[in-house]
């Protein structure tokens, strides 16, 4: 286990330098962020000055280097726009991106696994047709519509939730949280369920495909043929062994909630890392775009690994293959 | 520090707590973007300026017809050097922390924002030196006899010189060297406002202080600057209540916040002037001959351009046609020289002809799709116009970031460039800063590298010039040489809109499009 854990993280290691020298590589293309930092009155002179004591005139290697020495003791710099610390900026919208992305993904398991048995089951079902049917829209329908549409019914029409914003937020430690305080949790609902609607008829969707094929094994039949009740032959023997794909794809898809929660972000006025990374793009704020970028891809790199080690728990076969493979 | 935070924070729940139990007037601000700092002299950022001026003032300010009106100075004249103005500061102000108001404040301010490392040193470009005569007066010394100073001033914000010393920020940010600054997190002016606490990208709370010296027009008790950065989200928070008040309101959902029951639109004329610009390099950028040197054709594409059809398709009827530099509340304008040219295509093509100009010929259009008023639907526009009389012009349409590169570098030909005069209010801005030949801190935005030396002369006679009657009649002057040579073609100055919901009775509009809530009741 140990020798899989080391080179899970030379692995990492390597994933991480990798995204920052490609991060490297197609910051020049974003633009010149002197110009968009000095005032319009400042001299031809100021702004090279400036763009010289940025280290902006130094080759991409030169720029990279650097920026991976700082990295490495845990300096990224400070803000081009903000002029504040890089990782104090990313912490403080650390929380909410992860309370945003938490909510929606317990909404997609909560929903999309019970919604994706059912329609296994009852698969001839009007409601079946239904939900299949919807689940198209849910995969089709880019989040930035459903985001506005759900703003435009729950807070311009009916008045019910905040269109923006987080609410009330209370610090516990350097943790702030929404969910605390009544409006933070009313905050929190519609852009949850716009992160999570996608991922709803994604899980919704493989479940009821691993369903009918576990409804077809041989167990199944076997505990049919033994009485054991309908429901207990569904809910528990035959959804279990559904959930493997399904805690793999949740696992990923955390990743990926976290990077393309910056939609929603945009969306809902949540001020997390996305919108911190949309803004930094837009006034070229290479410290924060890196660092992001860095976070992101560990965020991935961590999660593969937690979703190998989390199959060696649910599935004992796994389990037992899984140290010698490591150890090899 | 962190414990001071927490208190503001603290406070600024007990200050919306009691907004909500009791009416108070908290004006809800939903703005397209955050500020970027609480420290003004951080970032050239006019709108963080614009924000941070309900906080800090300057020495002087403009009223509610844009004119220069006494702030923290009460008066002021020109030493017989020419070159010293002597400023009498004014009595009984204090700063939100409690500290008075003294001569050694404007001293530490205006070294601090024309130090080395400040972002803003070019908006007091005539800045030499100053002294503190005594508490009240103060002497500011410049590089010659500047006529524009009170205007440069009016966006310099005053701090106080004891709060900058204790907490070690005498000197502006430096993000070369990697430091953070007090300032940055924390606010301590003499305004009508007081910054209660800020959460970068939700919210910032102000608190109306009671301790101003000048009599409030406004009946707030503070107010919110909420940041709502998608257009759709703004329009349905105002439309819901959640913001009171937005300064951008999206041109294409103003019909449906005009017939929403609650929301009144504010519409006028922006002071911006968009208008296109040449290069005067030898070769355009794919190395051939370049023929915008030559004033018949610049004079032909601008007759190219139907006008009219802009302003009525492409604007919707909401800009301005103009046919001069400046808008006309610019100190500076003549009606003459707003009279358009015609629009003649067939004069035009026969021009270019007369010209050589060959038929076909390619050149890149420079265009942003982060900048002006429908700016990429303008520039389509232009560039089937300027199809129609035989051209080719190669439409690059990017960000702002990614264009200004190619523009400063001369990587490009024809450009777009909005003006609105802003801090300075003058027409001495667009003269110094685009019309005249690049060099020093003249010709900054000179993209198309022309020179002409009349007029050169004429813009640094009138940056000299005192009295203002003989000096605007030279920026006039100037400004036709602009025209009769066409340096640049301008096509309107572009629509502005905001809109409030019912619960505020007055927001003043200013052409300058920078919301002044000092002015605003509910």
């Amino acid at each position: 286990m140990l020798a899989f854990l080391i080179k899970r993280t030379a692995n990492a290691a390597l994933v991480m330098l990798a995204v920052a020298f490609l991060a490297f590589l197609i910051f020049r293309f974003f633009g010149d962020p002197v110009e968009m930092m000095v005032n319009e009155q400042a001299t031809q002179e100021q702004r090279d000055e400036l763009r010289e004591r940025l280290g902006l005139n130094d080759g991409f290697l030169t720029q990279y280097f650097r920026f991976v020495a700082n990295a490495a003791q845990g300096d990224f710099g400070i803000s081009y726009r903000n002029q504040q610390d890089v990782m104090t900026l990313i912490g403080e919208r650390f929380p909410a991106t992860l309370e945003l992305v938490i909510v929606a993904t317990i909404l997609s398991l909560a929903v999309g696994v019970p919604l994706g048995v059912l329609t296994a089951i009852h698969r001839r079902s009007r409601l079946a047709d239904a939900l299949q049917i919807g689940s198209i829209v849910g995969v089709s329908l880019p989040s930035f519509v459903t985001g506005i549409l759900l703003i435009l019914a729950f807070s311009v029409t009916l008045g019910w939730l905040p269109a923006f914003g987080r609410g009330e937020t209370v610090d516990i430690g350097w943790w702030s949280t929404g969910f605390l305080t009544e409006s933070g949790r009313a905050a929190l609902i519609l852009p949850s369920i716009a992160l999570s609607l996608f991922q709803i008829t994604l899980v919704m969707r493989l479940v009821r495909a691993e369903m009918l094929e576990t409804m077809r094994t041989d167990f199944v039949k076997f505990a049919r043929a033994r009485g054991v009740p309908a429901a207990r032959i569904h809910w528990r023997h035959a959804l279990r062994n559904c959930l493997m794909p399904v805690i793999t794809l949740t696992g990923m898809q955390i990743g990926n909630l976290i990077a393309f929660a910056l939609v929603t972000e945009t969306v809902f006025q949540w001020p997390g890392m996305g919108l911190l990374f949309i803004q930094a793009v837009t006034f070229v704020d290479i410290p924060v775009m890196a660092a992001y970028l860095m976070l992101v891809s560990f965020i991935f790199v961590v999660l593969n690994t937690l979703v190998d080690v989390a199959y060696a728990f649910v599935d004992p076969r796994l389990r037992d293959d899984a140290v010698p493979a490591g150890g090899k | 520090m962190k414990i001071g935070r927490m208190l503001a924070a603290a406070s600024a729940a007990a200050l919306l707590a009691a907004t909500g139990a009791s009416a108070d007037n908290i004006l809800k601000w939903g703005a397209n973007r955050d500020i970027g700092s609480l420290d003004p002299y951080s970032y050239g950022d006019s709108f963080t300026i614009n924000v941070l001026n309900h906080v800090y003032e300057g020495l002087v300010r403009y009223d509610r017809d844009l004119k220069i009106e006494p702030a923290l100075a009460t008066s002021w004249e020109i030493q017989p050097d020419g070159i010293t103005w002597r400023f009498t500061l004014r009595e009984g102000v204090k700063f939100h922390d409690g500290a008075d108001f003294t001569a050694e404040d404007v001293v530490a301010s205006l070294e601090r924002v024309s130090h080395e490392t400040s972002p803003l040193k070019g908006n007091l470009p005539a800045y030499v030196s100053s002294k503190v005569v005594d508490d009240r007066t103060v002497d500011v010394t410049l590089n010659g006899p500047y006529p524009l100073l009170l205007n440069d001033l009016t966006n310099i914000h005053i701090f106080d010189k004891g709060w900058l010393v204790a907490n070690n920020a005498e000197l502006p940010t430096d993000i070369g060297a990697g430091v953070e600054g007090f300032a940055t997190y924390n606010a301590n002016g003499t305004g009508p406002f007081s910054v209660v606490s800020r959460k970068p990208d939700a919210e910032t709370v102000f608190a109306v202080n009671p301790a101003w010296w000048d009599e409030p027009e406004h009946n707030l008790d503070g107010f919110v600057l909420l940041p709502v950065n998608s257009p759709a989200t703004r329009v349905a928070a105002l439309l819901s209540g959640e913001i009171s008040f937005t300064d951008n309101a999206p041109v294409q959902d103003l019909a449906r916040l005009e017939a929403a029951p609650n929301v009144n639109v504010l519409e006028g004329v922006d002071l911006r002037t968009v208008m296109f610009g040449f290069p005067f390099r030898e070769t355009l950028v794919n190395g051939q001959p370049n023929p915008f040197i030559k004033p018949e054709v610049r004079q032909a594409l601008w007759k190219a351009i139907d006008l009219d059809a802009i302003h009525a398709r492409v604007m919707r009827g909401k800009s301005r046609i103009a046919g001069a530099v400046v808008a006309p509340s610019i100190p500076g304008y003549a009606a003459e020289l707003d009279e358009l040219p015609g629009f003649d295509p067939e004069a035009a093509k026969a021009a270019l002809a007369a010209a050589g100009v060959p038929e076909g010929l390619e050149f890149e259009l420079n265009c942003l799709n982060d900048g002006l008023v429908n700016e990429e639907q303008v520039c389509q526009a232009v560039a089937s116009m300027w199809s129609r009389i035989g051209l080719s012009p190669k439409l690059d349409i990017a960000p702002r970031a990614v264009q200004t590169p190619k523009r400063t570098g001369g990587t490009t030909d024809v450009y777009t460039l909005g003006w609105a005069t802003l801090p300075m209010l003058d027409a001495y801005s667009p003269l110094l800063q685009i019309f005249h030949t690049k060099e020093g801190n003249a010709g900054v935005f000179n993209w198309g590298g022309w020179s002409f030396p009349e007029l050169d002369a004429l813009v640094q006679k009138a940056g000299q010039e005192l009295d203002t009657e003989k000096r605007l009649a030279m920026e006039t002057e100037a400004l036709k040489i602009v025209k009769d040579q066409a340096i640049m073609i301008p096509i309107h100055q572009q629509p502005m809109a905001w809109a409030a919901t019912d619960a505020v009775t007055e927001m003043p509009l200013f052409p300058d499009n920078k919301p002044r809530l000092w002015f605003a009741r509910m």
